[in-house]
């Protein structure tokens, strides 16, 4: 497998970064987040979980997606053009890339949204293996394996080195690349790492939570269940869950008045905010306990349904470390009676 | 703390029992022992399941203002605040969000907060278990044990405390003894960034507004924003409150809410506290506190029922900062 | 495998309005075209499109008018918000624009065909069965009896008015039936809610029935219906909720497993019924 020792990273991201923009966990301003590669850039090779997750290089909190010109009573429609930036998402964990498959269930659906089929297309996905796993993961719950994760390109950082494996053509294609960088040698590291996390999950306290009893035609079963009463009253109604979480997909489309014309954005919106569903006659959620049942019985009932039974939830655990008053996906699991530990 | 619970626990249970209260508003555990959510309890059965401990930062008094409008005819609402807690208690009776008639105020002592962020940053990992040792925390993870002093990772508002009184109460359950605690001047860093150049201060706000990730969260769990409909809110507002763009959305959406809340925030500290990208939105509070204790005296909201704000207060006394004052008056 | 701007669903296209009617006090009935006069795109009666008035904003309306009356597409649009506020406003001549159609139309080619149709309307909820009503006359060879139930809350209330008694009720074949919520001054016709009318009409059972209005109408009228010995399967309905995208993605109007815009806004009122209570 070819290797580079981790000392020998800048070498690695400089090559990259000849060739295509480079982004990857950075701590800024005491947070770590995606951000872009440049000389002096330090990787955050131990972050798990970027505060916000990898979904917004496909799917940015906002972006432009129209222009608009008034005169009198004519209007011209200004199209943009779609984004071309090549680049690497660098550092991506088993979870949030997992979130990128279900996240093109949606957006590559017909009609696809080609503003994300672009990034989509531009953009290298290269995985990291989560070597130190935390309380708060439980990605494995949705067979998802931080010891192995997808993308173009896998990376294991293991014995002070980085171990490279390309996975799809584009992977390969771009190893071919960039392979001066690295030299071949022995990943018997790897092994033992894959070995260490499997070993490592097992411990983990949320790891043993079942999702028995979720999948199938569930719907009116589990909503009306008397549980998310309890679930949802200290819900401060925020939007925090829904934008650290990398499957979270709804949005907005508004308006703009630059003041010299008019700029259509579409930009990340939260089901639990209370104008989420406001019409001018009203809303159909008019209470936080329904607001805060759709998110689940989205992420839970309805997405498997539409989707081979596939959960819109990859147990990245952003959502149990960020909550304000620590509710969370996995305290509803567990509220409906999905704790096997 | 465990000496704490038990009482409150016992006196809850009684205060249930004999019917003065109907509802009790605390917290319950969570997976980690660091993760409590606020909950509401009606039967023995559920208050067994309470807690209360070093993670018990969040302040609970703005759930008061939905508990008071929920409650059943004839009902009342128990509710156990911090001493800190207190001040927002007041200051929400002060601005009639809540009515003192339906609440029963049990003062638990404190001896200040954690933040779990705080214990993690010191390279702790896997948490499995927090023992409480008074003075320090025994942290078992699946990577190993750790030891933490709690002085170095309470909450940035437990820095500094403003006492250990209840402002407000029916009663106060506070057993155990005072112990010394360094208070860190509150306004330290607000003078630091006074001190900075135009620039430098530019910089340094831009550097932490441009994580704001818009969900509100500062905003919601703000015991000072309890407007029934906020302005961003306002579809005719003209903003894009919810564009995550460096413009009047990122720079302006925070100044304003400071804004809004001057002369009444009490300094909780709670929008720290849950912002996910860790932005010091105290620090803007905190300017505007010690501007108002500088024109007005030393003020403090929520310290007591009735009290009247310098901002909302005119007497003859007043100054009338001004560009112009500033100037020389020309 | 690429991507390409001209087929983003969410710019919309120029449009221009031709016509605008004054229905009622609060209704107006805007005809448009595409920008070059043409046609912007083919509907079928029952779908709904998105209509742009820059810098205020984008809403889904149904389109009332029937494709069989011509190219240009009709929004019957009732102020009530900030973008119909402005829609108001405009006058013919105006640009706009415009994105659709979307969500599935009425079955009017296939499970209506050859049945007795019975159309159930309050207020503004006549504008989506106006399509329907209008299409059913054009092909009126394909359908059986035709029965047309409008109510309002006063005679100014009543939109297409004019078409109503000038066209429609002069048509053999097509029985209409009015009435409003209370006494009016120069008003002959039934006075009384429609759920009411409707049990008064006492309507045989083999028809199918097209409902639309406010969702408490909605609810009485369904009642009624099944009083009368219909079946669920029988009664078709129109839903409305929040929508921005359209396309079934930016999750405002998901229900349940559906998402109105594209698995609506048509359903048969038994598919409703498998849906959550939140509509």
């Amino acid at each position: 497998m070819y290797q580079i020792s981790i000392d020998n990273l800048n070498t690695l991201f400089e090559k990259i970064a000849a060739v295509r923009s480079l982004y990857m966990p950075v701590k800024k301003n005491d947070q770590v987040n995606f951000h872009k590669w440049e000389e002096g850039t330090e990787y955050c090779k131990d972050e798990l979980k970027t505060v916000k997750s990898a979904k917004d290089l496909f799917f940015p909190q906002s972006e432009n997606i129209v222009a608009f010109k008034k005169e009198g009573k004519k209007i011209s429609v200004e199209t943009g053009e779609l984004p071309s930036e090549k680049f690497v998402l660098f550092g991506v964990r088993a979870c949030d890339e997992k979130s990128f498959e279900i996240l093109d269930k949606v957006f590559l659906s017909e009609p696809a949204d080609q503003f994300y089929k672009a990034r989509r297309l531009n953009g290298l996905v290269v995985t990291t293996a989560c070597g130190a796993p935390e309380e708060s993961c439980f990605c494995t719950v949705f067979g998802i394996n931080p010891a192995e994760p997808k993308g173009d390109v896998t990376t294991w950082i293991a014995d002070g080195k980085l171990f490279w494996q390309a996975n799809s053509e584009e992977g390969k294609a771009f190893t071919e690349e960039i392979k001066d960088v690295f030299v071949d040698g022995d990943d018997s590291a790897v092994e033992a790492q894959k070995k260490q996390i499997a070993e490592i999950m097992e411990k983990l306290p949320l790891t043993g939570l079942s999702l028995e009893g979720w999948n199938g035609d569930v719907t009116m079963e589990k909503f009306n269940q008397p549980q998310w009463a309890e679930l949802s009253e200290a819900c401060l109604g925020c939007g925090t869950c829904t934008f650290v979480c990398p499957t979270c997909q709804c949005y907005d489309v508004r308006d703009y008045d630059t003041g010299h014309g008019i700029q259509r954005f579409r930009c990340w919106d939260s089901c639990m905010y209370s104008d989420f569903t406001m019409m001018a006659h009203g809303t159909n959620r008019p209470t936080q306990l329904q607001r805060f049942r759709q998110r689940f019985m989205h992420k839970l009932v309805y997405f498997p349904a539409n989707n081979d039974g596939e959960y819109s939830c990859v147990g990245c655990g952003r959502c149990v470390s960020k909550c304000p008053i620590s509710m969370n996906i996995a305290k509803v699991i567990k509220a409906f009676g999905g704790d096997k530990k | 703390m465990q000496k704490i619970t038990g009482l409150a626990k016992k006196r809850i249970l009684e205060l249930l029992a004999d019917g003065t209260v109907t509802k009790v508003l605390g917290w319950v555990p969570g997976d980690f022992c660091y993760d409590v959510t606020p909950a509401y309890f009606e039967t023995a059965e559920e208050v067994e399941g309470m807690i209360y401990d070093s993670f018990c930062g969040a302040n609970l008094s703005k759930y008061l203002i939905n508990g008071c409008k929920t409650l059943e005819e004839g009902g009342k609402i128990l509710v156990l605040l911090k001493p800190c807690d207190t001040y927002s208690f007041n200051q929400l009776l002060n601005e009639h969000r809540i009515d003192r008639d339906k609440i029963y105020v049990i003062g638990v002592g404190c001896k200040g907060m954690a933040d779990i962020e705080k214990i993690k940053a010191q390279g702790v990992k896997g948490v499995t278990k927090i023992i409480d040792n008074g003075d320090t925390f025994e942290i078992k993870t699946i990577y190993g044990d750790k030891t933490v002093a709690k002085k170095d990772v309470l909450l940035e508002k437990c820095l500094s405390c403003k006492g250990k009184e209840h402002k407000a109460f029916d009663e106060v359950i506070d057993p155990e003894p005072e112990t010394e605690q360094e208070i860190k001047d509150r306004f330290e860093k607000v003078k630091e960034v006074e001190a900075m150049t135009a620039e430098e201060r530019y910089n340094f706000w831009s550097g932490e507004l441009s994580k704001c990730i818009r969900c509100n969260a500062c905003r919601n769990i703000c015991p000072a924003c309890s407007c029934m409909k906020c302005v961003f809110d306002n579809p005719r507002s003209g903003v894009a409150s919810k564009a995550n763009t460096d413009t009047f959305e990122e720079k302006m959406f925070h100044i304003i809410r400071a804004f809004h809340v001057a002369g009444r925030c009490t300094d909780c500290g709670e929008c720290s506290r849950v912002c996910p990208q860790g932005i010091p939105l105290h620090l803007l509070n905190r300017k505007f506190i010690k501007d108002i204790n500088e024109f007005y005296g030393d003020y403090q909201a929520g310290e007591e029922e009735g009290q009247r704000a310098p901002l909302v207060n005119f007497d003859f006394e007043d100054v009338e900062p001004s560009i112009v004052e500033e100037k020389g008056g020309n | 495998m690429s991507a390409n701007i001209q087929e983003e669903k969410l710019i919309p296209i120029q449009a221009v309005i031709t016509e605008v009617r004054e229905d009622t006090p609060d209704v107006k009935t805007f005809t448009v075209v595409a920008k070059d006069g043409g046609k912007m795109f083919d509907h079928m009666p029952g779908q709904c499109a998105m209509v742009t008035m820059p810098g205020v904003g984008e809403a889904m309306f149904s389109i009332t008018s029937s494709p069989t009356q011509g190219d240009f597409k009709q929004f019957s649009i009732k102020r009530c918000g900030l973008l119909t506020e402005c829609l108001h406003q405009l006058e013919p001549g105006q640009e706009i624009g415009v994105r659709g159609p979307y969500g599935n139309p009425f079955p009017v080619d296939t499970e209506f065909k050859g049945k007795n149709l019975l159309f159930i309307a309050g207020g503004i909820g006549l504008a989506p069965l106006h399509s329907v009503i209008n299409y059913v006359r054009a092909h009126r060879e394909d359908y059986g009896t035709i029965d047309i139930l409008y109510g309002s809350r006063s005679a100014d209330d009543l939109v297409d008015y004019d078409e109503i008694v000038n066209e429609w009720q002069k048509e053999d074949g097509i029985n209409v039936y009015l009435t409003i919520d209370r006494p009016q001054e120069g008003w002959d016709g039934n006075v009384g809610f429609v759920p009411t009318y409707l049990k008064e009409l006492a309507f045989s059972a083999d028809k199918t029935a097209i409902i639309c209005g406010p969702p408490i109408m909605i609810k009485f009228v369904l009642a009624a219906l099944i009083e009368m010995g219909f079946d669920k399967t029988q009664v078709y309905t129109t839903l409305e909720l929040k929508m921005k995208c359209g396309i079934g993605k930016c999750g405002r109007c998901n229900i349940g497993t559906k998402y109105v815009c594209k698995d609506g806004p048509v359903f048969r009122c038994d598919q409703i019924d498998e849906l959550p209570n939140e509509y």
